[in-house]
């Protein structure tokens, strides 16, 4: 059902964790439908320094918040935030049609920690 | 750490008993006939079915009940409670059911529902158990069939079957227990628990898959699903499954009482062993429980990861988790049972075999606590409550 890709990011997820010092964090889903993630991002000269996630949810959610990071990891902002869902799925080699929304759920929560950044650094998204 | 293949999702399905394959494999051969022939082909076949009728029904203490021959639990569920329905009309157009029923018995009733029956879903508390006091206000004077699951299949509670029967049959409405999951596993008396309608099957008792069966006591009136040629007392028309019912009916017998023990054992070893990991507990009761199945819930992890973790690792278990389901939906047995979404999402099933050692227990164990404590390191919640 599930890619190598998937598995293998699912197996070894990349930058997981939390920055505490985090300069933007987003968060996306809700618990009742079974998926939460948390974005933490640190931001130097305009780029995404560092990128650290927290995820609870299934399979397909684990590895496109792990894809996700590695995708966005020393990109420009404005770059990060044309980071889509087909992005991390085509990135994954294909997520199962029911699991797409994870894909969704995973740029939605980077998109949510620049946002914040922005907002942060009193600049309208 | 060398892999395992550890089979603990027995609830699903069993690997046919090698007995069973033996007892069948005639019959895939040279002794072929068709039941419904009146050379000694046929004949030959039909005492083998015979043979293999006695059998089973011997195994739930039949005396007043025939045992008609299907497909499996799905097709048995059906037959009884559409097959009760249409046939009953003319008393009454209501049903009373449970809402923690395995979904053939559920799809069936809701189906029932739009050709214009009524049909009661009673709650159920806490562990998983029908009140009986709500059962009897339930029951109307157009009541004619109470459908009520014996075992529940994700969380393993054991209704009283005698109780509810006797309810039932004070009122004189039908009684149909689903009873695919405790088949052989506990005792099932027919007299004793006032049963009128069984469904048994094959494939989760070591027998092959395709055979199931439906208890169905004399004067019950019931229309058949299939038609056609008459086969099991016209009940269910259709060239009989010689093969597959012989092999059920050698599984069933090769069933010993030792066999419950072993698994019961290794059930308890098991549930110790996993309420010892923060957070977690056991869905449905502690006894009152079908021997080889233990639910769990694990707070702050959601049931696909670890069940995909454990995978990895050579376990085969199951989760009642949305998002292993087609429908994203939280498994309806465990709200029925007062789970929040979130606190259903971490739940896991794991259904024991005869054949399972203490070893893979051990194992296990120790598996399914490092796979928790890994994916809480991924998960937000870890440290606060969802």
């Amino acid at each position: 059902m599930y890619s190598k890709q998937v598995m293998e990011h699912f197996r070894h997820p990349r930058n997981m964790g939390q920055i505490k010092d985090a300069d933007g964090i987003g968060q996306v889903g809700n618990p009742v439908c079974g998926d939460v993630m948390q974005m933490f991002i640190k931001v130097r000269e305009g780029r995404i320094a560092d990128i650290r996630f927290q995820t609870f949810g299934c399979v397909a959610a684990i590895a496109t918040s792990s894809m996700t990071t590695e995708l966005a990891r020393g990109k420009p902002l404005e770059e990060a935030l044309k980071i889509g869902r087909d992005d991390v799925a085509r990135a994954l080699k294909g997520l199962p049609p029911i699991k797409m929304h994870c894909s969704n759920l995973a740029s939605g929560a980077l998109h949510a920690a620049i946002k914040d950044y922005y907002k942060k650094k009193g600049r309208a998204a | 750490m060398k892999t395992e293949r550890i089979y603990l999702d027995n609830a699903a399905t069993t690997r046919v008993d090698p007995e069973a394959i033996k007892a069948m494999s005639p019959y895939l051969g040279e002794r072929f006939g068709n039941t419904s022939s009146l050379h000694h082909f046929g004949r030959d076949a039909d005492r083998a079915l015979s043979k293999a009728r006695e059998s089973i029904a011997k195994k739930v203490k039949a005396r007043n009940h025939r045992l008609v021959f299907t497909s499996g639990g799905t097709e048995s569920n059906n037959l009884a409670l559409k097959g009760v329905a249409f046939a009953n009309r003319k008393r009454g157009k209501h049903i009373i059911t449970s809402s923690i029923e395995h979904e053939c018995v559920l799809n069936s009733c809701r189906w029932l529902e739009r050709q214009g029956f009524e049909v009661t879903y009673l709650p159920v508390d806490r562990e998983g158990f029908v009140d009986l006091n709500d059962l009897e206000g339930a029951i109307r004077k157009d009541t004619v069939l109470v459908s009520i699951i014996h075992a529940n299949n994700e969380i393993g509670t054991l209704q009283p079957l005698a109780e509810i029967g006797r309810i039932c049959s004070e009122h004189s409405v039908y009684f149909h227990t689903d009873a695919c999951q405790s088949f052989t596993k506990t005792d099932i008396g027919l007299e004793k628990q006032y049963i009128d309608l069984l469904t048994v099957n094959s494939h989760k008792i070591y027998g092959p898959k395709g055979v199931g069966g439906l208890f169905i006591r004399r004067g019950v009136e019931i229309e058949p699903l299939m038609h056609g040629g008459g086969h099991e007392f016209g009940l269910r028309s259709g060239t009989v499954n010689v093969p597959g019912i012989v092999g059920f009916a050698r599984a069933a017998e090769i069933i010993r009482e030792s066999h419950i023990k072993h698994m019961t054992r290794l059930r308890d070893m098991l549930i110790e062993g996993a309420l010892g990991i923060d957070d977690s507990w056991l869905n449905g009761p502690r006894s009152e429980r079908l021997c080889n199945l233990a639910n769990f819930s694990f707070r702050h992890i959601e049931g696909e990861s670890l069940l995909v973790h454990l995978d990895l690792k050579g376990i085969a278990a199951s989760t009642g988790s949305a998002c292993a389901s087609k429908s994203l939906e939280p498994s309806h047995v465990l709200t029925a049972i007062g789970l929040k979404p979130e606190e259903a999402q971490g739940s896991i099933r794991m259904s024991l075999g005869r054949d399972n050692t203490r070893e893979e227990m051990e194992y296990t164990l120790n598996a399914l606590r490092e796979s928790v404590e890994t994916l809480r390191k991924i998960s937000p919640f870890k440290g606060r409550s969802v």
